[in-house]
């Protein structure tokens, strides 16, 4: 259980201790303190996320409805999201590339873009305001009303039922979605060589993989599991840990999506910078 | 009565239960015991502890000292494995209900037996759905959903939740609360066949005096953390103490009115 040291208890004890402390520096110690114990809640948090995955009992039927929610309710969102990336990148990108004379580069261009970042980011953004804001408030509003607590009494271990599914679904299934989305900016990008040229569709398709390697794809690739693991573990977390009232619903959805969005671009940052050094 | 025997007879004894929240002390070091096949009302306003008390008996909440015994388990301090154990011969009637909006009123029921008593066939499962709905009168809301219930009904259909795995000891947190007076009438009866029924021994959390009058065999009063009365509804409706006597006493105006 959290226990917050009121200001004024620790003013007083500095004032018996001869301890000249100004309001700025106890409140920046009050936040810094709040600060730490968040950080080891979240931590405490994944432990048991991580412990309730290996151990014995996972709940399949909930993993397969989650894979539902997580990965069909999104494909329509990500197939336009996808047609139009490609198409964007292409349109935007061939007035340059014409200048140079190396429009026949714009296919493998748009491709290693989109397999490389735009495709796994753009999808991982949409799905972190998608997901991550659907799994906040649901779970929040399962807290509210006490439903998780009625679990816990019904001898179900509510980081089991609730959490683990759903972190493993969406860890499997953004992958999937990026994958799929990846397929559709390619398409879109075909359609937007087409606008103002004539491209044969195997020809476009041969000219954007003959220049993409296999470790342009595999980085990528694998970054989109972590993507799929932040989005869901936060919105898990602040949905599993919203407050009493109706309003924290709406916080925890809300502040959700803004750490899972930011998690995402930093996890893209770390995840560049090692390809950058092992490759 | 011998050591023995009341040990026999308490089905949940509590001795010196204190829990603080952020140095705000709720719980001061409540003592009860609730005695096989009875129905115990706990009396008190709003924040002197009443719901944080029964969360503490299904360890919702871990109590900072004190000990808490159900049915000779003590709970305060077991492990997990032993904590699910006792779990399973409590059932808590949620304020709110709690019914898991996701899923409908049949799988609503079924949830807490596939994991309680998972060596139950489908057809005893069924059987037993639709026994507890016979049971709260809602034998034909179980393709329902929770969304699709009037307050009343979502009571009804979670206190079945509650009693399908037949616990020996019931905990209701206002179970009458935001209801009309004839649904809580209703409900209020509903805890006596319930108690009749299944034998069960109940700790009933209620502001609501015509509830208390209904079920009470016994009632306790809390005030400010701590054990202020015991005694019988008899006793507490002579007793002269203004802050008893308050309860009853506005219940009886409005009546009046």
């Amino acid at each position: 259980m959290k226990q917050r040291i009121p200001i004024t208890k620790m003013k007083s004890y500095a004032r018996n201790k001869s301890i000249a402390l100004t309001d700025t520096s106890m409140e920046s110690t009050v936040s810094l303190n709040k600060f730490l114990v968040n950080l080891a809640d979240v931590f405490l948090f994944i432990g048991r996320v991580f412990r309730n995955t290996f151990s014995r009992g996972f709940e399949f039927k909930e993993f397969l409805k989650q894979c539902f929610q997580i990965g069909n309710k999104s494909l329509g969102l990500i197939s336009v999201t996808g047609l139009i990336i490609g198409l964007v990148l292409t349109i935007q990108s061939r007035p340059v590339l014409v200048n140079f004379g190396a429009v026949n580069m714009l296919p493998s261009m748009v491709a290693i873009s989109l397999i490389r970042e735009m495709g796994p980011v753009i999808t991982a953004l949409i799905c972190a305001g998608k997901i991550g804001s659907s799994m906040g408030a649901e779970l929040g509003s399962m807290r509210v009303t006490e439903q998780i607590e009625a679990m816990e009494v019904s001898s179900t271990n509510p980081i089991k039922f609730l959490i683990v599914p759903r972190v493993v679904a969406a860890t499997v299934m953004i992958p999937l979605l990026v994958l799929y989305a990846d397929a559709l900016g390619i398409l879109g990008s075909w359609a937007g060589a087409n606008i103002k040229g004539d491209v044969n569709f195997v020809l476009f398709i041969t000219q954007a993989f003959g220049k993409v390697v296999f470790m342009d794809f595999i980085p990528a690739f694998i970054k989109t599991f972590f993507f799929g693991f932040v989005i869901s573990m936060v919105g898990c977390y602040k949905g599993f840990n919203a407050g009493r009232g109706t309003e924290s619903v709406g916080v925890a959805a809300n502040s959700a999506v803004v750490m899972a969005s930011l998690l995402v671009i930093l996890v893209d940052l770390f995840a560049v910078q090692i390809t950058d050094l092992l490759l | 009565m011998s050591t023995e025997n009341k040990n026999t007879e308490d089905v949940i004894d509590i001795k010196d239960l204190k829990i603080s929240f952020g140095g705000n002390e709720v719980l001061k070091g409540v003592s009860l015991q609730l005695k096989k096949e009875e129905n115990l009302v706990v009396l008190g306003k709003s924040g002197t502890g009443k719901s944080v008390l029964i969360k503490c008996i299904v360890r919702l909440l871990k109590a900072d000292s004190g000990t808490i015994e159900v049915l000779g388990d003590e709970v305060n301090g077991a492990k997990r494995e032993e904590l699910e154990e006792t779990r399973k011969k409590i059932g808590f009637l949620f304020q709110s209900g709690a019914l898991y909006d996701s899923m409908t009123v049949k799988e609503n029921l079924e949830f807490p037996l596939r994991r309680i008593k998972k060596d139950l066939s489908e057809e005893e499962i069924s059987q037993k759905v639709n026994e507890v709905l016979e049971n709260v009168g809602l034998p034909d809301a179980i393709d329902k959903m929770p969304s699709e219930l009037s307050g009343g009904m979502r009571k009804r259909i979670s206190l079945a939740r509650t009693i399908i795995v037949d616990p020996a000891i019931m905990l209701y947190d206002e179970p009458t609360t935001g209801l009309d007076p004839v649904t809580s009438n209703e409900i209020s009866m509903l805890i006596n066949d319930i108690q009749e029924k299944y034998k069960t021994a109940s700790i009933i959390i209620t502001h609501d005096i015509e509830c208390v009058r209904t079920v009470a065999d016994r009632i306790i009063m809390l005030k400010e953390g701590e054990v202020y009365k015991e005694g019988s509804l008899a006793e507490f409706e002579s007793d002269s103490d203004p802050y008893i006597s308050s309860f009853f006493k506005s219940q009886s105006l409005k009546n009046q009115k």
